[in-house]
C-alpha cells in the first residue's frame, strides 16, 4: 500500500507545532500502525529529518503507553484496540492518515506524538488506593467471600490501562471515565469500601485541580476506551460523590 | 571480589528464613528516616520494593523510563500467580511448591532461595487481596484457582487474562499512598545510566531525564536493581520494546557477578513472525494448550500447497498429519513443559515442516476439543448428537468461554479465524532466569547494590514454571527485600546523607557524557535498528533453542564484529539535551551487544543440556536433552574483566539437601 500520512510535528513542550506531509510506500497490511511508523521513521532518518517521537512499550494493547489520534479517532478507527494492535489492513492503498497526539490541557505535549499523562498518577496518589501496609499481615485472602458479581463488576473497572483515550476524545476533555474506574473498583470491594468517602472526594479534588474538564453525558469516551470500561462506572462515581459530599 | 559467598543461612532448610529473619540487624524507625534507598525498576518486584522499603520509613526515590510506573512490563503476564494456599484441598503444600520449582528448574536453582519463595507465596495472596486486586472468584464468593504448567494440583490465582496487570496495579497503588505521604520521590522518563560507587559500596547513580535530556546525580545508602530481564537481546521476544539490560549490565560492569546468562525461556505459544517489518512477538497463554492439538502436515507437498496458498490445513486428512508431540510424548503429549514444547516445534520446521510463508510456523488445532465438547453439550442438552453443525456451534461456545480473549486478540493480529481454522504458533523468547548474580539477601557482589525480580538469577533455574514470575517479583520486594536491606544498611546509621559532589560522581557523569556524545558524534551510516536487529538474527540462530559449539563461537566472533561495527558506523540523530528516542535506544543496544557475547561464551561453557539450555552433543539416543549433573550442578557467575571475551567464571556449587536430584522425563 502507499500512503500519505498528516503527522502532527512539535520539537519540544514549548515550540509551535504544525501538521507534516509524508509519502510511505511498501506498506503490507499485515504490520500494525506503529511498525508503519517504525519504518516511516528509518525512511526519515535516511533523509536526514528528526523521527517522529511517539509514545509505546508493550505493543500487545496492555501498558497503556501508546496514544495517537488517528483520523479522529483516539486509537484509530478499530474498536476495542488500543493503537499497537491496529493493523493497517484497517486502511486502504491511497489513504490519506492525519496522525495528532491525544490533545488536552492536562496532558501537555512533550514532543511531537508524544504527551505527558503525569496528571493520571497524581490523581491516583491523591486515593486510588487501599490503605493497607505491605507486610502480609493482613487476614487470609478468603476471609471474606465477596459476591462474584461485585468482584467481576470490580475487575471490568479495574482492566481500565489509563490510556487516556477517554480525554482526548471527551469535547471538554474530561477524565470521569478513567476516575470512576479506579473509584468503582474499589467501591465495590469490601476492602476498599472503609475510605470510600475519603477516596472519592479526594480523587475528584485533584482531578479538578489537573485541569480536567466536566462531564456532559455524551458517551463518546465509552465508544473509543479500548477496554470497554462502562459509563456506569461514572454514574456510580456520582453516587459515591453525592453520598460522600451529604455525609461532609 | 573473589569469591562467591551465598550467605545461605545454616539450619534445617524449612527453617532457614524465620531464624534468619530473627537474627539480622534492624534499622530503627528514628534512623530509617535518616537512609536514602534508590530503586530502578517499577515492575513488580521494584514498585513492591519501593512501597515496603518506604512504608517503613526509608526515603525511596524510584526511577523508570517509561511515562508512569504503572507501564512496566509486569503489566502484560496473562496467565497467573501460584501460591501454596491449598485452598483446593488436592494436597498441596509449602514444599511440594518448592519441589515443583526446583525440578521445573531442572535442578539448577538454590535449594534456600525457593523455599523462601515458597513460604512467602501465600502472604502475597493475602496481601493483594487486601489491596483491592480483583482475582477471579467461584460463586461461593471465594478465590478461584486453576491448574498451570504441568504441576499435579491447582494453585494458580488469576485474573482473567490480565494477572499481570492486576497485580502491577496493586503494587502501582502501595506506591502511590507512599508518593502522596512524600515518603517515595518518583522519577518518569528518566534512565539510569551508570552506577556511582565510593569506596567500593554503591552509593548512587547517574540518570537521564528522558524528557529534556538532562544528566544528573542522585545518591543513596543503597541501590537497588529491579530492571527485569534482557529477553530483548533477540530484537524479537514478546518483551516490551523499551525492556533493557542495561542497569543490570552496568552494574556488572563496576563488579556485580552476572549469572547463567544462558538460561533463556522460549515460550512455544506465541504468535508468528509474518515478515521483516515484525517489531516484536506477541505471546498467547499456554493454557491453550490444554485444549489444543499440535502439528505439522506429513507430506512434503502438503506443505508447499498450504505456504502456496492452495492448500487449506482444514482439507488435510486426519492421517496425514504429524501430531508430534503425542507421538514423541505419549504420556504428557501437548501438555509437554515449554522447553520441550518450543523445541519440538523447532525440529520439525527445521526439518521443513513449517506451515506458514516464513516456514516457522506449526498448527494448534482446536477442531477436536470442540466436538468434544460440542458432543457432551448435544448430550447434556438431550440434542442430536450426530447433527456436525449443531455439535461444532455448541463446541465453539464452549471454547469461546475459555479461551475467548485470546481468539480474539490472534484474530485482531492475524485476521484469521481460529474458530474455524487452526491457529499458526511459533515459539518465541519470552524470560531469562539468568541475572545478576545475588546472595541469600539477595545482595549483588557489590556491598549495598541489591537485584530482585527477573533482574536476578536467584529462583528458576534453568527453566521457570508457569505463574512463578509474578510470584517471585512481588515476593522479592514485598517480603524479602525491604528485610534482609535492614542488615546492610544498619552500619549507615551514622553516614548522612550522600554528597552527589564526590569525585566519583563526577566521574561517572563524564563518562556517561563520554558515550552519549560519541554516539550523537559518530553520523554513521546505519540506524541503531539495524544493529539490533543483525544481533537478534545471530542470537536467534546460533543462541536460540539450540546451541552447539561450532554456532556458539561463530556467534561470539561475530558479535563482537558486529560491536565494533556499531560503534563506527551507527548513526544517532538529534541532540543530548532533548527528548531523543534513537539515542536511548542507542545505549541500550550498545549494552545489548556485550551481554550477547557473554550469553555465547556462558551457553559455550556448560556443554550439558538443562532446561531451557539445549547443547546439541549433550542429547540422548532419542534427541532428549541429557544433563550432566557430575560436572555442572553449579551456577556460573561471570566477573567483568574489561570485556566480555575476557569475563572470569566463577562457580557457586548448588548442594541438594532436602530434594533429590532426578531425570525430568516426559515420555
Amino acid at each position: 500500500m502507499n500512503l500519505t500520512l498528516k503527522v502532527w510535528r512539535q520539537a519540544n513542550a514549548d515550540a509551535k507545532g504544525k501538521m507534516e506531509t509524508y509519502k510511505i510506500g511498501e506498506v503490507s497490511p499485515d504490520m500494525s500502525f506503529l511498525e508503519m511508523m517504525d519504518v516511516l521513521n528509518e525512511q526519515l532518518m535516511v533523509k536526514g529529518i528528526d523521527p517522529i517521537a511517539f509514545d509505546h512499550d508493550c505493543r500487545e494493547g496492555i501498558c497503556g503507553m501508546c496514544s495517537m489520534f488517528i483520523n479522529g479517532e483516539a486509537h484509530g478507527p478499530d474498536r476495542l484496540v488500543t493503537t499497537c494492535q491496529l493493523h493497517m489492513r484497517k486502511f486502504k492503498n491511497g489513504d490519506t492518515i492525519t496522525i495528532e497526539p491525544f490533545r488536552a490541557k492536562a496532558f501537555p505535549v512533550i514532543k511531537d506524538l508524544t504527551v505527558d499523562r503525569s496528571s493520571f498518577d497524581r490523581v491516583q496518589q491523591a486515593g486510588g488506593f487501599v490503605s493497607v501496609n505491605t507486610s502480609g499481615n493482613t487476614q487470609d485472602a478468603n476471609a471474606i467471600p465477596i459476591d462474584k458479581h461485585d468482584a467481576d463488576k470490580a475487575f471490568d473497572a479495574a482492566t481500565c490501562i489509563g490510556c487516556g483515550a477517554c480525554v482526548a476524545t471527551c469535547k471538554n476533555a474530561s477524565a470521569m471515565l478513567f476516575v470512576s474506574a479506579k473509584v468503582s473498583q474499589y467501591a465495590l470491594l469490601p476492602q476498599g469500601k472503609v475510605e470510600a468517602t475519603d477516596r472519592v472526594m479526594n480523587m475528584v479534588k485533584q482531578m479538578d485541580e489537573e485541569g480536567f474538564g466536566n462531564c456532559t453525558n455524551t458517551g463518546a469516551c465509552e465508544v473509543e476506551c479500548p477496554k470497554g470500561i462502562s459509563l456506569e462506572n461514572i454514574a456510580r462515581m456520582n453516587r459515591e460523590y453525592l453520598f460522600a459530599s451529604l455525609k461532609g | 571480589m573473589a569469591s562467591l559467598d551465598s550467605k545461605i543461612p545454616k539450619g534445617p532448610v524449612a527453617d532457614k528464613w524465620t531464624n534468619h529473619k530473627s537474627k539480622i540487624n534492624l534499622v530503627s524507625p528514628a534512623n530509617k528516616r535518616l537512609i536514602d534507598v534508590i530503586v530502578v525498576g517499577t515492575g513488580l518486584a521494584g514498585a513492591s520494593a519501593s512501597a515496603t522499603l518506604a512504608e517503613l520509613g526509608y526515603n525511596v526515590k524510584t526511577f523508570c523510563f517509561q511515562d508512569s510506573p504503572r507501564r512496566a512490563h509486569s503489566i502484560a503476564a496473562q496467565g497467573g500467580i501460584n501460591a501454596a494456599k491449598n485452598y483446593q484441598g488436592d494436597g498441596d503444600s509449602t514444599y511440594r511448591l518448592f519441589y515443583d520449582t526446583i525440578k521445573g528448574g531442572d535442578y539448577r536453582s538454590r535449594e534456600s532461595n525457593v523455599h523462601r519463595l515458597a513460604e512467602v507465596s501465600t502472604n502475597i495472596i493475602d496481601q493483594c487481596v487486601a489491596q483491592g486486586v480483583p482475582f477471579a472468584r467461584d460463586y461461593g464468593g471465594l478465590l478461584d484457582n486453576r491448574s498451570f504448567g504441568g504441576v499435579l494440583v491447582s494453585r494458580t490465582f488469576y485474573a482473567k487474562g490480565q494477572t499481570g496487570q492486576q497485580l502491577l496495579l496493586g503494587a502501582y497503588s502501595a506506591m502511590n499512598r507512599q508518593i502522596g505521604r512524600g515518603k517515595i520521590k518518583m522519577f518518569n522518563r528518566h534512565e539510569m545510566m551508570d552506577l556511582v560507587l565510593v569506596d567500593g559500596k554503591a552509593r548512587g547513580i547517574i540518570t537521564r531525564n528522558l524528557v529534556n535530556g538532562k544528566i544528573e546525580r542522585h545518591g543513596a545508602h543503597a541501590v537497588v536493581i529491579a530492571s527485569g530481564g534482557y529477553g530483548n537481546v533477540f530484537f524479537l521476544s514478546t518483551n516490551a520494546m523499551g525492556s533493557n539490560v542495561s542497569a543490570g549490565w552496568k552494574i556488572h560492569k563496576k563488579g556485580a557477578h552476572f549469572a547463567n546468562p544462558c538460561f533463556t525461556q522460549i515460550h512455544p505459544t506465541c504468535i508468528p513472525v509474518s515478515g521483516d517489518h515484525q517489531s516484536k512477538l506477541t505471546l498467547m497463554s499456554e493454557s491453550l494448550r490444554n485444549d489444543g492439538r499440535i502439528w505439522v502436515p506429513k507430506k512434503k507437498e502438503d506443505v508447499e500447497a498450504i505456504r502456496s496458498g492452495n492448500l487449506k490445513a482444514i482439507n488435510i486428512p486426519e492421517d496425514d498429519r504429524d501430531y508430534y508431540l503425542e507421538r514423541r510424548y505419549p504420556a504428557f503429549g501437548n501438555l509437554v513443559p515449554r522447553d520441550v514444547a518450543s523445541r519440538a516445534a523447532k525440529e520439525r520446521c527445521d526439518a521443513g515442516f513449517g506451515v506458514n510463508k516464513t516456514g516457522e510456523a506449526v498448527y494448534l488445532d482446536f477442531a477436536s476439543a470442540i466436538n468434544r465438547y460440542g458432543k457432551e453439550q448435544a448430550h447434556v442438552k438431550g440434542l442430536d448428537e450426530e447433527d456436525a453443525s449443531l455439535v461444532k456451534k455448541l463446541g465453539q461456545d464452549v471454547v469461546r468461554a475459555k479461551y475467548g480473549n485470546l481468539f480474539q486478540m490472534y484474530e485482531k493480529i492475524l485476521d484469521q479465524n481460529p474458530y474455524e481454522m487452526p491457529m499458526m504458533i511459533y515459539p518465541a523468547v519470552h524470560y531469562t532466569m539468568g541475572g545478576v548474580w545475588v546472595d541469600y539477601n539477595l545482595m549483588t557482589s557489590i556491598p549495598g547494590c541489591y537485584a530482585i525480580g527477573e533482574a536476578n538469577f536467584s529462583d528458576h533455574g534453568a527453566n521457570r514454571l508457569g505463574a512463578s514470575a509474578l510470584m517471585q517479583g512481588l515476593a522479592d520486594g514485598y517480603f524479602v527485600l525491604p528485610y534482609t536491606i535492614g542488615d546492610y544498611l544498619s552500619n549507615d546509621i551514622r553516614t548522612g546523607s550522600i554528597d552527589t559532589q564526590l569525585p566519583e560522581f563526577e566521574k561517572a557523569e563524564a563518562s556517561v557524557k563520554a558515550q552519549l556524545e560519541g554516539f550523537i558524534g559518530n553520523k554513521g551510516k546505519n540506524s541503531v535498528d539495524y544493529y539490533h536487529r543483525k544481533l537478534g538474527k545471530i542470537m536467534w540462530d546460533k543462541c536460540g533453542m539450540s546451541r552447539n559449539e561450532k554456532g556458539l563461537k561463530a556467534a561470539i566472533k561475530e558479535i563482537k564484529q558486529l560491536r565494533e561495527d556499531f560503534y563506527k558506523n551507527v548513526n544517532v540523530p538529534g541532540r543530548i539535551n532533548e527528548f531523543n528516542e534513537q539515542l536511548a535506544k542507542a545505549g541500550r543496544v550498545a549494552d545489548f551487544l556485550e551481554l550477547g557475547e557473554l550469553f555465547a561464551k556462558d551457553a559455550l561453557e556448560r556443554t550439558e543440556s538443562c532446561g531451557g539450555h539445549f547443547r546439541e552433543e549433550s542429547q540422548t539416543p532419542e534427541g532428549e536433552a541429557l544433563r550432566d549433573d557430575k560436572n555442572f550442578t553449579f551456577v556460573s557467575a561471570w566477573e567483568y574483566k574489561g570485556e566480555p571475551s575476557k569475563a572470569k567464571i566463577h562457580k557457586e556449587d548448588l548442594k541438594y539437601e532436602e530434594i533429590e536430584v532426578k531425570t525430568r522425563s516426559y515420555k
